[in-house]
């Protein structure tokens, strides 16, 4: 059953008198407890797929349901109440609010919900356990390194325990040893039942994936269109080709 | 962790531009605080001095009958012998819109008469000139003015009165001013006689270098009784605070209350003082307004200053599901902190401010207390009424902002 659907999602934005395709005709399911990269060039559209799917930008044209509700029929405000219940964001350069501590920064997205403060306190707690951060809680983010700042972002995404999480880049700026680390916590995540779906130019990340979205010029590529689940031979084969040709 | 946490938590980071926003707040709130003080002092100083003016309307019947001159201007319409205005007259001067301005109402029956010196009393000093001359004329004394007053509102709105011996206590006793007594030669304890009945001269009037000097002030119901004349007025002095008010509008008003009476205020020096005193506070509100206009743009460029900055946090905020109006809530409430911080202040400032300037502005040494529980409230409500308006677009601009254009990333 899918939880996420696009159905013809068009994405342009207009500068000036030019207007620049950013998606075109993208249909798309993924299925509840997916793990899902979304790859391809530079200026393929990965981001604004993203940022749709997450409900942050309008699509000029097409669909978006979540869990069956149609995402952009919602006002702004109630498309914030969705992310809140639906969606966790992690990103590339961890976005952690500097003047906050490691457990107010996991708490921010319980902030306005009606959990009480020790409710707050406890599920933040619990969350830093899951990501080995727990001895850091009253650290700020400044004091940590990029592991450890993006595993307070990823646990910032999860508190709330939305169903999907998306995930710009979470490794970019990380180096090898520490992307394999989160490359691990997020597939540790998945098994545990939250949806996945992860842009991503390294190669190497989509051997945590379920399925490889490719997207060039904005448009899916063949066969990426309604979930296919790519055997363990095709992903090796996917693999094989994004790799660098010296 | 609630949203206020965050707005704390960011006034702490940006703290000394915070306190570049409190300070620039603190010295529009202080300004408006210390001219209002000022300007509170100066008004009250006026009031008071305003009691060293006596009386400064009169109400006198309308008629064209006579004149007279009284406490050295002329009134026209009195008819001593046409009865025009009554006591009920006094009591409804007190039942106008501006009531409260109304601080002392002096009825008074003026009647011609004259008055011999009785059969002497015991031990009372001998028969003066005067009355000798006076019977030996044949006209049964000396033609005198004797006014009936209501004696405790006529000493407090007159308090340059000076008496020697005592203040009439009884309505067989008379004050009499300093030429009656240089011609009568009469002293304290001495009767007169004045249609027919015994008085006696509890005490006599400093020179006081007005008409006063020639009377005889007797009580107003005694007056009233022995001329037949009972409830009878003949004009009715009026003093009505009025720093804050136009004395126009206090005539207008008594006379819609008497219309059968003349009412007319009398021009005095303190009007020139309450005319300055109107241009002073035309131009404390200006400069008031001028100041909070600069504190509410001052406080508006660092809100969206503040805002700019924090770009990239809103777009976290509204990615992780805040609501537009709790980015708001967010930033307003940093504005309602810095504020109320600032009211606070301003108003200490503005009231030490005050304590030094008010004494030499009144000339009267007097100082201000430094607490007014209204004004502190005024204060703070004033600095974050200024904080909030001024920071209702940045606060709108940041709640509007494209949470993917703010993140970048995205």
């Amino acid at each position: 059953m899918s939880l996420i659907r696009l159905r013809n999602v068009h994405k342009i934005y207009s500068t000036g008198k030019e207007q620049v395709p950013a998606l075109q005709d993208v249909s798309l399911n993924i299925g509840q407890k997916e793990f899902v990269a979304i790859m391809g060039p530079s200026g393929s559209g990965k981001s604004s797929l993203l940022s749709i799917l997450g409900g942050l930008s309008h699509p000029t044209k097409g669909s978006v349901t979540v869990d069956n509700i149609d995402v952009y029929a919602l006002d702004v405000e109630q498309r914030a109440d969705l992310r809140r219940e639906y969606v966790g964001f992690v990103f590339q350069s961890f976005q952690l609010i500097p003047y906050l501590t490691v457990a107010e920064n996991v708490m921010l997205p319980l902030t306005v919900t009606a959990y009480s403060r020790q409710e707050q306190g406890s599920k933040a707690i619990d969350i830093l356990e899951k990501v080995g951060l727990r001895s850091k809680a009253l650290r700020l983010p400044d004091e940590l390194s990029g592991g450890e700042q993006q595993r307070v972002a990823i646990a910032r995404a999860l508190v709330n325990q939305p169903p999907i999480i998306l995930a710009d880049e979470p490794t970019g700026n990380l180096d090898s040893a520490t992307s394999k680390e989160i490359m691990d916590l997020l597939r540790v995540l998945n098994d545990a039942g939250h949806t996945f779906i992860i842009v991503t130019h390294n190669p190497e990340n989509t051997r945590y994936v379920d399925r490889c979205i490719h997207l060039r010029d904005g448009k899916l590529c063949d066969g990426d269109a309604e979930g296919e689940q790519l055997d363990q031979a095709s992903m090796r084969d996917s693999i094989a080709s994004m790799q660098p040709k010296i | 962790m609630k949203l206020y946490n965050i707005s704390l938590n960011n006034l702490r980071r940006r703290r000394t531009k915070m306190i570049f926003l409190v300070f620039g707040l603190t010295i529009a709130i202080a300004t408006v605080v210390a001219l209002v003080t000022v300007l509170q002092a100066m008004n009250a100083d006026i009031a008071n001095k305003l009691d060293e003016f006596g009386a400064n309307i009169i109400v006198t019947p309308k008629s064209d009958d006579l004149s007279l001159s009284y406490d050295g201007m002329t009134i026209s319409g009195v008819s001593l012998d046409v009865q025009k205005l009554h006591e009920e007259d006094a009591k409804q001067i007190r039942t106008i819109k501006n009531s409260e301005n109304i601080k002392i109402v002096a009825p008074k029956l003026i009647q011609p008469a004259k008055i011999v010196e009785p059969a002497r009393l015991k031990g009372s000093p001998p028969a003066s000139e005067f009355f000798q001359r006076g019977a030996g004329n044949g006209a049964g004394g000396r033609d005198v003015l004797i006014v009936g007053v209501d004696f405790p509102q006529e000493f407090q709105l007159k308090k340059w009165w000076n008496v020697r011996g005592q203040r009439p206590s009884t309505r067989k006793e008379a004050l009499i001013g300093a030429e009656i007594q240089e011609k009568l030669q009469l002293t304290i304890g001495q009767s007169f006689e004045l249609k027919g009945e015994p008085f006696v001269v509890s005490g006599i009037l400093e020179p006081t270098g007005s008409q006063d000097d020639g009377i005889v002030f007797i009580d107003l119901k005694e007056v009233q009784r022995i001329f037949g004349k009972p409830g009878e007025l003949s004009l009715i002095e009026v003093a009505a605070l009025c720093y804050d008010c136009p004395i126009e509008e206090i005539v207008r008003q008594t006379s819609e209350k008497l219309p059968g009476a003349k009412v007319m205020a009398i021009r005095q020096t303190i009007e020139s003082k309450m005319e300055a005193m109107h241009r002073f506070e035309l131009f404390s509100y200006g400069i008031s307004g001028v100041v909070l206009l600069v504190a509410a743009l001052i406080v508006m460029t660092n809100m969206t200053a503040s805002v700019n900055e924090r770009t990239r946090e809103i777009g976290i905020f509204r990615a992780i599901g805040f609501r537009q109006t709790h980015i708001m809530k967010i930033i307003l409430t940093e504005a309602f902190l810095t504020s109320f911080v600032a009211g606070l202040i301003g108003y200490g400032v503005g009231m030490g401010v005050s304590k030094a300037v008010i004494p030499i502005l009144t000339m009267n040494g007097e100082s201000v207390s430094l607490m007014s529980y209204p004004l502190l409230a005024f204060s703070v409500v004033l600095a974050i009424f200024i904080g909030i308006i001024s920071s209702i677009y940045p606060a709108y601009k940041a709640s509007r902002l494209d949470p993917t254009v703010a993140l970048k990333a995205l």
